[in-house]
């Protein structure tokens, strides 16, 4: 079976992210940008299906602006067999990601989508869901496990009380978890073999899908920052500190 | 204008955080109608129908939404939802397992996770692990939205009396099906609503010395919560993480023990009214945003303090 898996561009999660100063963005000058980290746990666990005889070919698909590609390529490093990017400019809606891998799922019929269940940027947590709803497939979100199984996946979700299994028939969504696995390193002889692998080019238009935008960001500002706080000498300081300063215990 | 809120509840009972959403719902100066869906699930919808400012309580009584499995309820929503300008259910792993869903199919963006409403169109939301705040304004006739429960004050659970109406609107998708779950059960106050959390750390180095930690959370009533170190290490379960990725808590007192203060950890906890942490390097993030920092080994510091209590 294909398995189709959608990674993200977007800034180290290493990196902390400052609004620009007349609050009309984020910063993002010379800031290190990487794959999703749970992209990256996406590719993983596809990667795995093939290593177990699963999955047959592995497709990577990313949508932005050609640096994209970069991201594809790390994902051919991982072990992906073949990179899609849908070129768009700047950054686009989870619903118009949704849209757009719904184009390529029609495309490439994969049996299993597996997307990040969140994208370190935006947090948005919605584009498996969305993409779930327009091509009419089950979804297994936030999955700690995936057990594919003949026509149907088993997921093991992480969820507010603990974990839940669905059952889901195939074709399918996944979204990844942070305990699905751990994803590996590339190697550098895969780094240099993931630059001959094929990775093609569409545009919307080839999709047949019109780039729209329902959401405007008005300004981005820094949290409230906390007052600086002080360090306590023992416990006894500290519970006294709770009780009569804080009044919280 | 009218909204609709999804309630949260496990067909037994309503659970907090619908209550955080319908305040979220009051602030968009509509009429609040709230939908029970799910089995058997009369008595959460009683519940509904007591909390302050519910105008009617819709109850989707049906095998096919037992277990909230997001392909049939998302499309129960949109079919009921057809008829609102808003529809908010609170940032719960349900609300956001399905709300993308039902905003897919209508057609709309979602607003995730927002922690305030500036006007009826316009919300702020956390960006980048809570690192920026976000002003967007929605150009969608109709808003799909999801709450971030600590940033809202729960409505009052009682004073309301609505009418409750059921709803026959039966969608079994049929491609998905419950299998099992491993719910933990606890004793403890729920983690997102609870007054005072306990955290520990990789610094715990086990899950055994999370005793310690219920030494002191049995003598302050309070839940006990995790890092994504020590919940990865295998010492307590996935549903105690705190953080961007896992749980958002924001108690009156958020002790933080062991735990380095990773900007993924602060996004979960960092409003909280009052911080405390304790841990023996006097470098570690984590004190930059504690009111109170105790520099000492845990090992030492927790059983002082559970006696001293
Ligand atoms: C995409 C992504 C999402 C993430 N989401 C989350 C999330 O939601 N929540 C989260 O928590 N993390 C999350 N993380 C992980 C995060 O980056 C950190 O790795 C993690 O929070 C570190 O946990 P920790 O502070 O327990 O461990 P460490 O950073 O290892 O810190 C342990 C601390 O314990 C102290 N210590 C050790 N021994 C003692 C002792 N005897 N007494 C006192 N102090 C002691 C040490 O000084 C140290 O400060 C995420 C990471 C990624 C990439
Ligand atoms: N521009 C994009 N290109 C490829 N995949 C994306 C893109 N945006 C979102 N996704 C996928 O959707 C997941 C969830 O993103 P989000 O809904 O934005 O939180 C990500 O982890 C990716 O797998």
């Amino acid at each position: 079976m294909k398995v189709l898996v959608a990674v993200k561009r977007v800034v180290d999660y290493n990196v902390k992210v400052r609004a620009k100063a007349d609050g009309s963005d984020v910063d993002l000058n010379n800031v290190k940008m990487a794959i999703n980290p749970f992209c990256e746990i996406a590719v993983e666990e596809a990667v795995r299906l093939k290593e177990a005889g699963v999955a047959t070919e592995v497709v990577a698909v990313s949508i932005g602006d050609k640096s994209c590609q970069e991201q594809i390529r790390t994902a051919l490093a991982l072990g992906a067999d073949r990179g899609i990017q849908v070129e768009t400019e700047g950054s686009v809606e989870p619903l118009v990601v949704a849209k757009l891998l719904k184009g390529v799922v029609e495309k490439e019929q994969p049996q299993l989508v597996i997307l990040g269940k969140q994208s370190i940027d935006g947090d948005n947590n919605q584009t498996g869901q969305m993409l779930g709803a327009l091509t009419g497939m089950a979804q297994g979100t936030f999955a700690s496990e995936v057990a594919v199984d003949g026509d149907k996946v088993n997921v093991t979700r992480e969820i507010d009380g603990g974990l839940q299994t669905v059952g889901l028939n195939l074709p399918a969504i996944v979204t990844t978890d942070l305990r699905l696995n751990e994803p590996r390193y590339a190697s550098l002889p895969n780094i240099m073999k993931a630059k001959k692998k094929p990775l093609d080019v569409f545009t919307p238009a080839d999709l047949g899908v019109e780039v729209t935008s329902h959401l405007t960001t008005l300004k981005v500002e820094p949290p409230a920052e906390r007052q600086a706080g002080i360090k306590v000498e023992s416990v006894a300081d500290l519970v006294d500190k709770l009780k009569n300063e804080a009044k919280v215990i | 204008m009218s909204t609709l809120v999804i309630a949260e509840h496990d067909n037994a009972s309503l659970k907090a955080a619908t209550l955080n959403a319908v305040t979220a719902a009051q602030a968009l100066g509509a009429d609040i109608d709230v939908l029970v869906a799910g089995a058997n699930c009369g008595a959460a919808a009683d519940e509904a129908a007591k909390i302050a400012g519910v105008g009617k309580v819709l109850v989707a009584d049906n095998a096919a939404y037992e277990h909230q499995l997001a392909e049939n309820v998302s499309l129960l929503v949109a079919e009921v939802g057809g008829a609102y300008d808003n529809i908010v259910a609170p940032a719960t792993s349900n609300g956001k397992n399905t709300m993308p869903r039902v905003a897919a199919l209508l057609d709309v963006a979602q607003i995730s996770d927002i922690i305030s409403v500036e006007s009826a169109d316009t919300f702020k939301r956390p960006i980048y692990a809570g690192n920026v705040i976000a002003t967007v304004q929605s150009s969608d006739a109709k808003k799909v939205i999801t709450v971030r429960t600590t940033a809202f004050d729960a409505a009052p659970a009682e004073g309301g009396s609505a009418a409750v109406e059921a709803v026959g609107a039966a969608h079994d998708a049929g491609i998905s099906s419950f299998v099992g779950e491993e719910v933990a059960v606890s004793d403890r106050p729920e983690l997102t609503s609870a007054s005072i959390v306990i955290s520990g750390g990789r610094g715990m180095q086990n899950g055994e010395n999370f005793t310690l930690l219920e030494a002191v959370a049995d003598k302050l009533g309070a839940a006990i919560g995790a890092s994504r170190a020590a919940v990865d290490a295998g010492f307590v379960p996935n549903d105690m993480q705190v953080g961007q990725t896992g749980k958002i808590v924001a108690p009156d007192l958020y002790i933080a023990v062991g735990i380095s203060g990773a900007i993924q950890h602060l996004a979960g906890m960092k409003d909280s009214k009052v911080i405390v942490a304790i841990n023996k390097d006097e470098d570690a993030p984590i004190f930059q945003v504690a009111d109170y920092g105790l520099v000492a080994d845990l090992f030492e510091a927790l059983p002082e303090l559970s006696s001293s209590l």
